[in-house]
């Protein structure tokens, strides 16, 4: 982890409406100042009595220096949780946590990325993108969702990559299809040294096996659902190969969300694999 | 003046009463980020089990009105790990270790307890008796007197005499009185309630359970009534017996709700899932709380809500008065 996290009251600044998605910039000089692109934060919903005990995770879109620090957060209204924060107004306060999680890993040398977003999930790709550039890497966005309105950062994709290839899978914006669809296009054109993602596991699953063809890293964000964000609550494990070859069931918050795509068993998420560590019945190491 | 926060768990001092919950302290590195865990009363780890455990598979956690269901299913990396990574480095900080046990059988407890016994910065042993009972069909230990008490007695005589051994219960019981008495008879030095009700919730949306394993424990604040029914029922029975109370517990006033009912010390479980800094701010609630309303010592507090109608608040006036 490379900052440890902060808890903080922020102030949001400003809100506002982007195609399908809620986007809240807050005041939260603390988590700004020790953010690294892949991080994430959690927000307790509902005010101070709030009947909603768990703390929700989102990525950060974005970070700023204005006013001692900001983070912004993309969201999409999913739940009544979300609802709360999406009527949330600027001067209205938050209860933060983070930066969280394992960053992103970026590459040492220059080389060429391929950076894979999925509906909101692209939210994160951004702060990475300038990390990479700065490091001089060359980088190439596809972005996707099932319709135009929920396809998230097009136009600033299309400033800062070299390409930027659309996908929907109803045709409204793009490509017809999903992005594991043109993946490979792209990474052939581009003669990308490795893929960055995030968004849904199914298209963390297709990416990786693409990548894997490739014979390329992939460097994968996982959503899974969590309670505390913080590694405490258990909830939110995902079965990955560890370096000794060991499947251990991992906390995607503390341990991830980044994970290297081929040591994720997308097959197994959902259940626990047999050989898994501790597996019921399994050996034990 | 500030109140004397000082609590005693059977012999064992404790700076003062608010404890983190079994399970939902993790590691307590985690918490270490946001609070120092040598100014908890104590640290209570996750459940150990003698073997590395993977748990349940996901979804296991379901969010419900105030209350929060979940299926973990004790994942941890066994009690080998536990003593090479964990306990040396809570020991490190100074912190209370109370450790918390589980197992299948009464011979895994017993185990348990003896691998434990050597170990250094162990405060006391937790007996979590809400574990399937693999000798009894799967029935939890916690539902009968007579398998509870038998784990109770094995971990007891397994156990260092200085090191006091807490019997935790469930509140899914006909009647809890009688299970803390056998947990009691069995040689318990303490008592923790409660562990969480079974609940179960359904995704209408899926039309499915809402968690991988169907059923799971129902925390937060929507089961501190059955807390405080628990606590009340087993002081007004055995008022000589420390009580750790938990359950739902998230602001100072929650915990004082349970010291008066009984509970010497409180442990604080789900809010931490909510609020990474909420032991230190129960602490500091509660001792607001208890200077508000006069009382020196936190000792007083435990149990007053028994009083008789119309008796003094304050019973121990009587101690001023003499010479001694």
């Amino acid at each position: 982890m490379a900052g440890s996290p902060v808890q903080v009251t922020g102030t949001v600044l400003t809100t506002r409406r982007v195609d399908a998605y809620h986007a809240l910039t807050v005041v939260a000089p603390g988590i700004a100042d020790r953010f690294r692109p892949g991080h994430f934060v959690t927000v307790a919903v509902g005010g101070r009595d709030s009947s909603m005990l768990t703390r929700r995770a989102f990525a950060v879109h974005d970070v700023k220096p204005d006013y001692g620090g900001t983070v912004e957060l993309v969201f999409g209204v999913r739940g009544a949780g979300t609802a709360w924060l999406a009527d949330r107004k600027a001067r209205d306060t938050l209860d933060l946590v983070g930066p969280l999680g394992r960053p992103f890993p970026l590459p040492r040398d220059p080389c060429t990325c391929v950076l894979v977003g999925d509906e909101h999930g692209s939210a994160s790709l951004f702060a990475l993108g300038d990390a990479l550039q700065q490091r001089g890497c060359r980088v190439d966005f596809v972005l996707g969702a099932p319709s135009a309105d929920r396809v998230f950062g097009a136009l600033r994709a299309r400033r800062m990559g070299e390409t930027t290839t659309l996908t929907t899978e109803d045709g409204s914006l793009g490509m017809r299809g999903t992005v594991t669809d043109v993946l490979p296009g792209v990474i052939a054109d581009a003669r990308a040294d490795a893929v960055y993602a995030c968004g849904p596991m199914a298209t963390l699953r297709g990416v990786t096996a693409v990548a894997v063809e490739f014979g390329i890293p992939a460097q994968v964000a996982v959503e899974e659902s969590m309670a505390c964000g913080i590694g405490v609550c258990m909830t939110c494990v995902v079965p990955v190969i560890g370096d000794d070859g060991l499947t251990r069931m991992l906390r995607a918050c503390t341990e991830g969300p980044v994970f290297r795509g081929e040591r994720v068993r997308f097959d197994d998420v959902g259940t626990i694999p047999f050989d898994a560590l501790g597996a019921p019945g399994g050996r034990h190491a | 003046m500030t109140a004397d926060l000082r609590t005693y768990l059977a012999h064992v001092e404790l700076p003062n009463p608010v404890l983190t919950a079994s399970g939902c302290g993790g590691t307590g590195r985690e918490l270490a980020h946001f609070s120092d865990v040598h100014r908890l009363g104590a640290f209570v780890t996750r459940s150990i089990t003698m073997a590395p455990r993977a748990g349940r598979p996901t979804p296991r956690m379901a969010e419900t009105p105030s209350g929060l269901l979940n299926a973990v299913g004790l994942q941890g990396p066994g009690v080998e790990a536990f003593l090479d990574r964990e306990l040396p480095w809570l020991a490190e900080r100074g912190a209370r270790t109370v450790v918390s046990i589980g197992g299948g059988t009464v011979t895994e407890y017993t185990a348990l307890a003896r691998r434990l016994a050597g170990a250094e910065g162990i405060t006391a042993v937790e007996i979590n008796l809400s574990c399937p009972n693999v000798e009894d069909r799967g029935r939890v230990f916690a539902r009968d007197g007579s398998a509870a008490a038998e784990v109770v007695a094995s971990v007891r005589a397994a156990t260092p005499y200085e090191v006091p051994v807490i019997a935790k219960l469930s509140p899914d019981v006909a009647d809890v009185v009688a299970v803390a008495r056998a947990c009691v008879d069995g040689g318990a030095d303490a008592l923790a309630m409660i562990n969480t009700p079974v609940g179960m919730s359904i995704d209408v949306d899926r039309m499915r359970p809402a968690l991988a394993a169907g059923t799971g424990g129902l925390s937060g604040p929507a089961v501190r009534p059955l807390a405080v029914r628990c606590v009340w029922q087993v002081h007004a029975a055995l008022p000589g017996v420390p009580i750790v109370g938990m359950g739902g517990v998230a602001t100072g006033r929650d915990a004082l709700e349970l010291v008066l009912a009984g509970a010497c010390a409180v442990a604080v479980g789900t809010a931490l899932f909510h609020d990474p800094y909420a032991c230190p701010r129960v602490l500091r609630e509660l001792e607001e709380l208890l200077q508000e309303r006069g009382f020196d010592r936190l000792a007083d507090a435990v149990g007053l809500a028994h009083r008789p109608v119309g008796a003094q608040p304050r019973t121990r006036t009587d101690l001023e008065e003499t010479s001694l």
